[in-house]
């Protein structure tokens, strides 16, 4: 038993040193790259093309057939990019200050829940005055939906995931309610839908696309300043790495979290409001859509950069709105650019790993 | 035993290096213990000691080098394999399960089938008499006090049956009297033929103890000696790389008048335990008021309070006459006093560790400018002024303070506290784990505002650089003031005592 020499394991994991930024990105790409293969090979066991179905869905996402307007389906790219890149903008500012925040879904219906009662109720307002009382009352909407969590993590040290996630199934029933009850279109004959918004509470459009598109720009440039020039952005960061830090230098930790989870609702709200009033012109349960949940990862993914966000909307835009496209023209089933989606998912958060660790081998050692 | 005879290296280590990322912990390190012996291994604050230790512990694997045991060479994957091999590693911080009773957690996680209650106490009585340790093994470790976790942590890697010992700063938590005892149960340990390995950077204790000191400068091993031929002196130059003066200056206080002046105090702590209790004491200006005890003696509650941290239950802590009791933290640091606690994890509180130093300078005066912008340019100019005068080392100011080492993060963190120039500065443990020449120039720093007239608070854990950089001293001892005393006139002894409870009447009276 004593000629027995242990051998170190076959396999281990070693953190390693920080990378640099270019060696982040190369690693990215790569997994982008890699992604891309691995779908290809997906696509090709359901037989068909990858090559041409790639081509086909990154076109399919700018340019369409039709000759008189051939860059409809850009648009609509933009359409499902403006929610995204809001709310990702919103949650962002949660998850600065290390608040986990995945109540998106339930502070975008809100927004668009204030909204649309000025929508249905008050439209013969002047149509600018509307415009601002709806987007004013989005992020009330909003924002007093993100309070609840925070009020009950400062007050009882709550958690805040489950709160917001469990805030999101509430807010889904009340438009169930509101559609089937009070807010029950009279002409529907019944059937459990909210009336479709008078043409005064539509937002405008510029560029052929609704408003939103520009909301958002603005906002990233907001929230980016916000955070990184501004006093109440200083003071997300000392409560995010510590509340004693914060105590410390005379900060209420409580007084910070609720108004950052406030502004981090009110933006997820507008991002309802513009859903519900330039997008879709009336209520429905489908106003957010997921699109809360997306942008957890769409911020992420960002590293929680407002340009970085509007930047990986836009490509997770391209990606919906090709994969619809392209799974129509090849005459696929849906799901299956939903498995494309998630394997393209899986490969670029999977890369995360190879950025913080690395794989020793046994062997390997004797080399170095 | 008759196994080992061919071998009687109990522990060598040849070229055992270990990467973290890019740093470089341990660079070919050389070690050698033999059974019967107590090494030294000493060096500063990061140069690598306690990596070491662990994977001799089975904790981290090395890189490269290769570990003998009793002769053999030995890969030691896990903490199973390390305890197989007949290797105990007592930890700075406990691993003891509070509610077990020492017993209970002297067997918990042997293998083999559980014996009886009545064994177990016999045997650890058996092993106890041997080395004269003494503990009752049905009480609970929630009830000890740390030198009886202390012991119950020795007893638990004997009953393992371990010949190889391996102590990770064993005295930080202990008074001298309580260190004195742990000495003598390590020189029985020796003679009964175990191998120690005992990790300090307390030079007193290592040429009180050890047979030889192994000396790691930045992770690497510089050199071996015997510590009968070897001085203070010059381990220090060994450890720092160069020659160092040994002395703390204590300029006399000068315009010494009351600043501070608690009455009566009592506080709770966070479990609601009497953390403080009725304590009464005055700070001067242009004095350093010196506070020892036992870490958890009340220290931190009485920052937090001054601070205006944390609730109290009775009295009244009167600055400049005036109550500050129920005052904000801001309306504290506004009216001049200034609080900097060094945790253990040294970034707790008091700096921000995801971001580098300028917005760490910011801390408390960010909301200076009326507009709802921060300015940072003072901020990164008093960086750069700090980096020069306080010798920072640090690539950028923007750089991470979480990334700088233990001793540039606290020099960040005081020099920020002084440049606000307070009347009152209350520093804790400003110089925990950081290495000598650090150190020293922190006590000048220290003295330097007291011949500025400031009043000066300092927590501390060293009893030799208490009494030599204090003018007065205070005692606690759970929570309450066994005595304040003039530093000039008391020894180590003494304020050992009253650490453990005698008032200063007694000690003084009978020393």
């Amino acid at each position: 038993m004593a000629d027995i020499i242990k051998k170190e394991p076959l396999i281990r994991i070693a953190k390693r040193a920080e990378r640099s930024n270019k060696q982040k990105l190369i690693i990215r790409l790569l997994s982008v790259l890699l992604a891309i293969c691995a779908g290809g090979i997906f696509i090709l066991i359901l037989g068909k093309d990858p090559f041409s179905y790639y081509a086909k869905m990154v076109k399919g996402a700018f340019i369409g057939k039709n000759a008189a307007s051939p860059f409809m389906p850009f648009k609509e790219t933009i359409k499902i990019m403006i929610p995204l890149l809001i709310s990702s903008l919103g949650i962002t500012l949660a998850f600065k200050m290390k608040f986990w925040n995945i109540g998106a879904e339930g502070q975008i219906i809100m927004g668009g829940v204030f909204a649309s009662y000025f929508a249905l109720y008050h439209y013969d307002m002047p149509h600018y005055l509307l415009f601002i009382v709806m987007f004013v009352a989005a992020m009330i909407g909003g924002g007093l939906y993100g309070i609840i969590p925070a009020f009950f993590k400062a007050k009882f040290d709550t958690n805040e995931t489950l709160l917001t996630l469990m805030l999101n199934y509430i807010a889904l029933y009340v438009i169930d309610w509101l559609t089937k009850g009070a807010w029950q279109d009279p002409e529907s004959k019944g059937y459990p839908k909210i009336a479709r918004f008078d043409l005064n509470a539509w937002l405008d459009s510029l560029g052929g696309v609704q408003i939103g598109w520009l909301i958002g720009l603005v906002l990233v440039v907001l929230v980016f300043i916000y955070l990184k020039y501004t006093k109440q952005g200083y003071e997300i960061t000392v409560v995010s790495d510590s509340h004693a830090t914060a105590r410390y230098a005379g900060m209420s930790p409580s007084k910070i979290m609720i108004r950052t989870m406030f502004l981090s609702g009110a933006i997820c709200g507008i991002a309802g409001m513009v859903q519900a009033c330039g997008t879709e012109h009336t209520l429905s349960t489908s106003v957010a859509g997921g699109v809360g949940f997306t942008a957890i990862i769409v911020a992420w993914l960002a590293n929680l950069n407002p340009f970085g966000i509007l930047v990986v909307s836009f490509l997770f835009a391209v990606l919906e709105k090709g994969s619809t496209v392209v799974s129509s023209e090849f005459v696929l089933s849906p799901y299956c650019s939903d498995v494309l989606q998630g394997i393209i998912l899986f490969f670029v958060l999977g890369c995360e790993f190879f950025i913080r660790y690395r794989f020793v081998t046994r062997g390997g050692r004797k080399n170095d | 035993m008759s196994e080992e005879i061919s071998a009687e290296i109990a522990v060598k280590c040849s070229g055992i290096t270990k990467v973290f990322g890019s740093v470089v912990a341990n660079d070919g390190i050389d070690l050698e213990v033999k059974y019967g012996e107590i090494l030294a291994l000493l060096g500063e604050n990061g140069s690598g000691k306690t990596t070491l230790m662990n994977m001799l512990s089975g904790i981290y694997h090395p890189d490269k080098g290769n570990i003998y045991i009793a002769g053999k060479p030995e890969a030691i994957n896990s903490p199973m394999d390390s305890i197989e091999l007949g290797i105990g590693m007592i930890h700075q911080h406990f691993k003891l399960v509070e509610v077990f009773s020492a017993a209970d957690n002297i067997v918990a996680g042997t293998k083999g089938k559980l014996k009886s209650k009545g064994a177990v106490r016999d045997e650890i009585k058996k092993i106890s008499e041997q080395l004269g340790l003494e503990v009752d093994p049905d009480k609970k470790v929630y009830n000890m006090s740390v030198s009886e976790k202390q012991t119950v942590e020795i007893l638990k890697v004997l009953y393992r049956g371990a010949k190889i010992l391996i102590l990770d700063e064993p005295t930080a938590v202990l008074t001298p009297q309580e260190t004195e005892k742990l000495f003598n149960i390590l020189r029985k340990m020796k003679a009964q033929g175990c191998a120690i390995i005992i990790i300090t950077h307390k030079l007193g204790e290592v040429m009180d103890i050890s047979d030889r000191v192994t000396i790691l400068r930045k992770g690497k091993s510089v050199e071996t000696v015997n510590t009968a031929e070897s001085s203070e002196k010059q381990l220090t130059e060994l450890m720092v790389g160069k020659a160092v003066e040994l002395s703390i200056e204590r300029p006399e206080p000068v315009n010494v008048k009351p600043i501070l002046n608690v009455v009566d105090l009592t506080v709770k702590n966070s479990e609601g335990s009497i953390a403080l209790d009725d304590v009464s004491f005055v700070i001067n200006r242009g004095e350093i008021l010196g506070v020892a005890g036992i870490a958890g003696s009340g220290q931190k509650e009485l920052c937090e309070t001054i601070a205006g941290l944390q609730k109290i239950e009775k009295g009244a802590v009167l600055y400049n006459k005036e109550n500050i009791i129920g005052k904000t933290p801001k309306e504290i640091i506004n009216l001049g006093i200034s609080m900097s606690f060094i945790p253990e994890d040294r970034l707790g509180m008091g700096l921000i560790a995801s971001v580098g130093m300028t917005d760490n300078m910011l801390l408390k005066t960010y909301k200076q400018g009326k507009l709802c912008f921060v300015d940072r340019k003072p901020a990164k100019a008093l960086s750069k002024e700090l980096i020069e005068k306080l010798e920072i080392k640090t690539p950028s100011t923007e750089l991470p303070v979480r990334m700088l080492s233990g001793g540039n993060v606290q020099k960040v963190l005081l020099g920020r506290e002084i440049h606000s120039e307070p009347d009152l500065l209350i520093t804790a443990y400003p110089v925990r784990g950081l290495d000598i020449n650090s150190s020293y120039l922190i006590y000048s720093l220290l003295n330097e505002q007291k011949k500025k007239n400031t009043a000066v608070l300092f927590i501390g854990e060293d009893l030799d650089v208490l009494l030599e950089l204090c003018d007065r001293i205070m005692v606690l001892c759970h929570g309450k003031i066994t005595g304040i005393c003039d530093a000039k006139k008391v020894t180590k002894e003494q304020v050992g005592m009253m650490m453990t409870g005698s008032t200063m009447e007694e000690v003084l009276g009978i020393g």
